[in-house]
């Protein structure tokens, strides 16, 4: 059993379930994300862990004391909102102990833990303002600094990010991650940002339709995707998906398809497996990432499989660090993660490299991927 | 595994207090308001006179109502009132808001003067225009001793017109009301949607036909059902401008109704017609309110 | 209001500007007339006023009037002026205004932030009783204060007007919770706070500008009333507006129309003045009461 545990929790509002039997264990000092598109239930979810929500059924216990119907206030857990939610007639000073005073702690000791607080969040000089005259980098920090006041079990974040501009927003969540180290707490984070949930979490759950897609580490999450909608919703530019008929010889798999030109390319899949090779004569889909799709002098050097295939250029995007190039392979638009000073120019035809290594195989039907 | 835990007292706690708190609210309601109106139904199909009495006499009261001419003038009167004070304070309502949206200087003065009838009572508007329309002292009067001796004003005294006087006087108190209601949406409407019909070429009379009363819309409905509800809970005005005469000629639904159940004691009577001012405006409210709630879920 | 710096886009003429300029200074004068003639007659003696124009300067400026209005005036029976009436209407007013005032932002605190199933059904019968004819409540409102031995008293208006006010308070306090954040609730009762607290120490110190509004709202309202005065509070308990309306119809002895004037003043004063001093309050409670949303 782990430190804070989701088993079989389910959510409903009338006839209408919105979360279906979310099984999630998180270990002490774990960062967990959840992550999807809006109205995936993730919310929801994080409502439920802080009890703003009822649990329709299952249970969900933190350090092994099943929490249902418990007071929020009584679940040791503390939470920092979208929109920081700031009492506005509240000083900062006031609003971080705020908590403290409602369960009943001493001033002196309120003072103390708050001072502790401020240090360490450097907020020392806004204690006296109200958050009206704060800006939204200093919200940020004052919310989390009522958070942390309390020493919780259990830090619920939803979406704290989202209000701030982008700069601002890199910012700050290279400090969340960097408080998450030093001080070891257990975090639950709610985002519908991928690029947040990559980059703070150390485990991830995707989710969409009230269900989790899969739950697993960054890197889990992002090579070896449970699913289409994985695949997809992670990583942008998003995976590129390629229509291949699986042809297999002896012990070798070739995903065949097409170029712009309707010309036939065979790929080999490496490492293919029993189940893979199953779908023999069948259509599978090929999932590439953008950056396994480059230019030749761009590819991986330490990849046994790289493909070299010639196709049509259609746009390029020059993005500073990158060029992405957009062509057509199997007749779907496909985008190649291409060094900066790739010499290729719409119109043209150029050579793609195809990192097979990295390439997965989903079945088109059921969207789940072949292992 | 841990037997699952009930709700602890303070959750449970905080699901009852939130409707603890409002039902002494909702007890007042619908004792006060939906019982009283069951209570006036029925008393509305009872033999009730001076006092309630409980004597069943089906649609007798409606079917008495509906013969009096007493309460077919109030009908025709509501009619004419009704028809008028609407009309003519969406009119003046509109046409101030347009005229004052213009960029006007002084707006912050003029506003505030077109809108402070709206605080007064209506005893105390209809005692002002009562003497104002006087023919004994007021205008018609003035105007005779300012040398216009042939100018006549005696509305008020006429049973043919004394209901206008009360639209006049009803116009004055309201109609700055609906000209703020107005304003407020015109001040709604997004700048830029101006701007590109301008570019299109549009006149000013055009832009106002066709660009932006088309989106006062909701105003209209609003100013409509806030006057007609104004409109038929008309009472006050009357006793104070004319104490419903001269004759019956400004006797209204409100004030038929009072006179029926408390000076001529006639209650079952006085409760159908009640019944039916309530239905009225219930005709008109409730899909309105409806709409309202539903919007904002 | 910001947006009441903002005029159209609109350009219009010379022309057309002055006969703008002038509809509007008439409409001003339309709506000052009733008022300049009320005022300028009640400082006037009675000859003037029934000798000479309506509209002229008092020749010789007297407060005779009003101190005849205030305590003199012959009302119902006895000769008191309309000061004690005045004080009934206080007397009414205040308990009126601060109870439905606090019932309805507890109202719309519960129905914005403690939601539940069929809150808006209940919401909308609330709302509804703001707008039925008080006609189709006299008859049993009358016994009922009567079995509650409330008939005839200050105490018995108090119920009625915080009755049929507790819709509109509830609306505007339900409008205005409704763009309060719930999260603040929500971090508060993770904070620990409890229902009443939350209440007390996150939405209460918030709530400065709708409270102006609804307590403005209902002063206007309960001061303005003359059906519910007039129809359970006869004689010596009756509020300003039936005392005012009393004085005019009496139609015993000389019209004193001054005395008369002094008194309609009188009893529009606390109302005017509220209108003066938070005028726009007054106008947003207006308008919430109609344009909703």
């Amino acid at each position: 059993m782990g430190f804070l545990d989701i088993r079989n929790a389910t959510k409903s509002y009338g006839a209408v379930e919105v979360l279906h039997n979310v099984d999630i264990n998180v270990e002490e000092g774990e960062f967990l994300v959840l992550v999807g598109p809006s109205g995936c239930g993730k919310s929801t979810l994080l409502n439920m862990i802080a009890g703003l929500e009822d649990i329709t059924s299952g249970d969900i216990a933190i350090r092994d004391r099943v929490v249902n119907g418990v007071h929020p206030s009584k679940r040791n857990i503390a939470m920092v909102f979208q929109s920081y939610a700031l009492y506005p007639n509240m000083t900062v000073g006031q609003n971080i102990t705020f908590g403290l005073e409602m369960h009943g702690v001493p001033k002196p000791e309120r003072e103390k833990a708050m001072a502790e607080v401020a240090k360490l969040l450097q907020i020392e000089e806004l204690l006296g303002r109200k958050p009206g005259q704060l800006s939204g980098g200093q919200r940020q920090r004052v919310a989390m600094g009522r958070a942390l006041v309390r020493k919780p079990d259990v830090f619920l974040f939803d979406e704290p990010l989202s209000n701030l501009d982008a700069k601002l927003r890199v910012d700050m969540r290279t400090e969340i991650k960097k408080l998450h180290q030093t001080l070891g707490t257990t975090i639950v984070y709610v985002t519908h940002d991928q690029i947040e949930a990559m980059t703070l979490s150390t485990r991830i759950a995707v989710m969409n339709d009230g269900y989790v897609q899969q739950l697993g580490s960054p890197k889990e999450i992002y090579d070896n995707p449970a699913n289409l909608f994985v695949a997809t919703f992670m990583g942008s530019p998003s995976m590129n998906l390629i229509q291949v008929k699986l042809r297999v010889e002896a012990e070798a798999a070739f995903a065949d398809t097409t170029d712009d030109q309707g010309g036939k390319v065979s790929l080999p899949v490496c490492g293919a497996s029993a189940a893979l090779k199953s779908y023999k004569g069948q259509t599978v889909t090929l999932g590439l990432r953008p950056e396994a799709l480059t230019d030749v002098e761009g590819a991986d050097h330490r990849s046994d499989h790289v493909e070299k295939v010639q196709s049509m250029v259609t746009v390029t995007e020059p993005a500073g660090s990158d060029t992405f190039v957009t062509t057509t392979f199997g007749g779907t638009n496909c985008v190649a993660r291409m060094r900066a000073d790739a010499d290729v120019h719409p119109g043209q035809r150029a050579e793609f490299a195809f990192n097979m290594e990295k390439a997965v195989l989903f079945d088109p039907k059921s969207g789940k991927r072949i292992v | 595994m841990a037997a699952r835990a009930e709700a602890d007292l303070r959750t449970r706690l905080q699901n009852w207090i939130p409707k603890l708190v409002l039902s002494p609210s909702l007890a007042m309601i619908f004792v006060f308001v939906y019982g009283f109106i069951l209570f006036t139904l029925y008393l509305s199909f009872t033999d009730s006179r001076m006092l309630p009495s409980f004597g069943w006499v089906g649609l007798e009261n409606y079917s008495k109502l509906w013969r009096l001419s007493h309460w077919e003038i109030s009908l025709t009167n509501m009619g004419i009132f009704a028809g008028l004070y609407i009309v003519v304070c969406t009119v003046i309502g509109l046409m101030l808001a347009i005229f004052l949206d213009q960029k006007i200087r002084g707006e912050g003065v003029l506003r505030p003067l077109y809108l402070y009838p709206m605080a007064l009572s209506f005893i105390v508007t209809g005692t002002a225009w009562k003497w104002f329309l006087d023919p004994g002292i007021g205008l018609e009067n003035t105007m005779h001793l300012w040398g216009w001796e042939s100018f006549s004003f005696n509305w008020i005294k006429d049973r043919n017109y004394a209901i206008y006087c009360l639209v006049l006087a009803a116009v004055w108190q309201t109609s700055g009301f609906v000209m703020a209601m107005f304003l407020a949406g015109l001040r709604g409407i997004d700048n830029e949607i101006l701007k590109a019909a301008q570019m299109d070429g549009a006149s000013n009379w055009n832009l106002y036909r066709r660009i932006i009363i088309p989106q006062l819309r909701p105003a209209f409905l609003s100013a409509f059902v806030i006057l007609a509800h104004l409109a038929i809970k008309t009472f006050d005005l009357v006793i104070a401008l004319t104490g419903g005469g001269p004759g019956r000629a400004t006797e209204l639904p409100a004030t038929f109704m009072y006179s029926y159940t408390f000076t001529r004691n006639q209650m079952g009577i006085g409760a159908a017609s009640a019944v039916i001012m309530l239905m009225t405006i219930a005709a008109i409210m409730i899909p309105y309110l409806y709409a309202e709630l539903r919007e904002r879920k | 209001m910001a947006a009441a710096t903002q005029g159209t886009a609109i350009r219009t003429g010379r022309v057309a500007r002055t006969f703008i300029y002038l509809v509007l200074l008439l409409f001003a004068l339309f709506y000052m007339l009733p008022l300049y003639v009320m005022l300028v007659n009640s400082v006037k003696p009675l000859s003037e006023i029934t000798g000479g124009g309506m509209m002229n300067l008092p020749e010789i400026w007297t407060v005779e009037p009003w101190r005849k209005a205030w305590s003199e005036a012959q009302i119902g029976v006895q000769p008191t002026g309309l000061k004690p009436y005045f004080w009934n209407s206080i007397k009414m007013v205040v308990p009126a205004v601060a109870m439905s005032t606090i019932l309805g932002a507890l109202n719309g605190y519960v129905l914005t932030k403690w939601r539940f199933r069929g809150d808006t059904i209940l919401f909308g019968l609330m709302l509804f009783a703001c707008f039925i004819p008080f006609q189709i409540v006299l008859i049993p409102m009358a016994r009922v204060l009567g079995v509650l031995g409330l008939a005839g008293s200050t105490w018995g208006l108090v119920l009625v007007h915080l009755v049929y006010g507790i819709g509109f308070t509830t609306l505007y306090f339900r409008n205005y919770y409704a763009a309060f954040p719930t999260e603040l609730v929500r971090a508060a009762q993770i904070d620990g706070a409890g229902f009443f607290q939350i209440f007390w120490r996150i939405l209460l110190p918030s709530s400065g500008p709708i409270a102006v509004v609804s307590i403005i709202w209902q002063f206007t309202n309960i001061w303005n009333d003359f059906l519910f005065g007039a129809s359970f509070a006869a004689g010596n308990g009756a509020p300003m507006t039936v005392a005012l309306n009393n004085l005019v119809q009496s139609s015993t002895g000389v019209k004193e129309y001054n005395v008369h004037f002094a008194g309609a003043i009188l009893a529009a004063t606390p109302t005017l003045l509220v209108y003066i001093v938070a005028g726009r309050y007054f106008v947003r409670g207006l308008m919430a009461g109609s344009v909703k949303g």
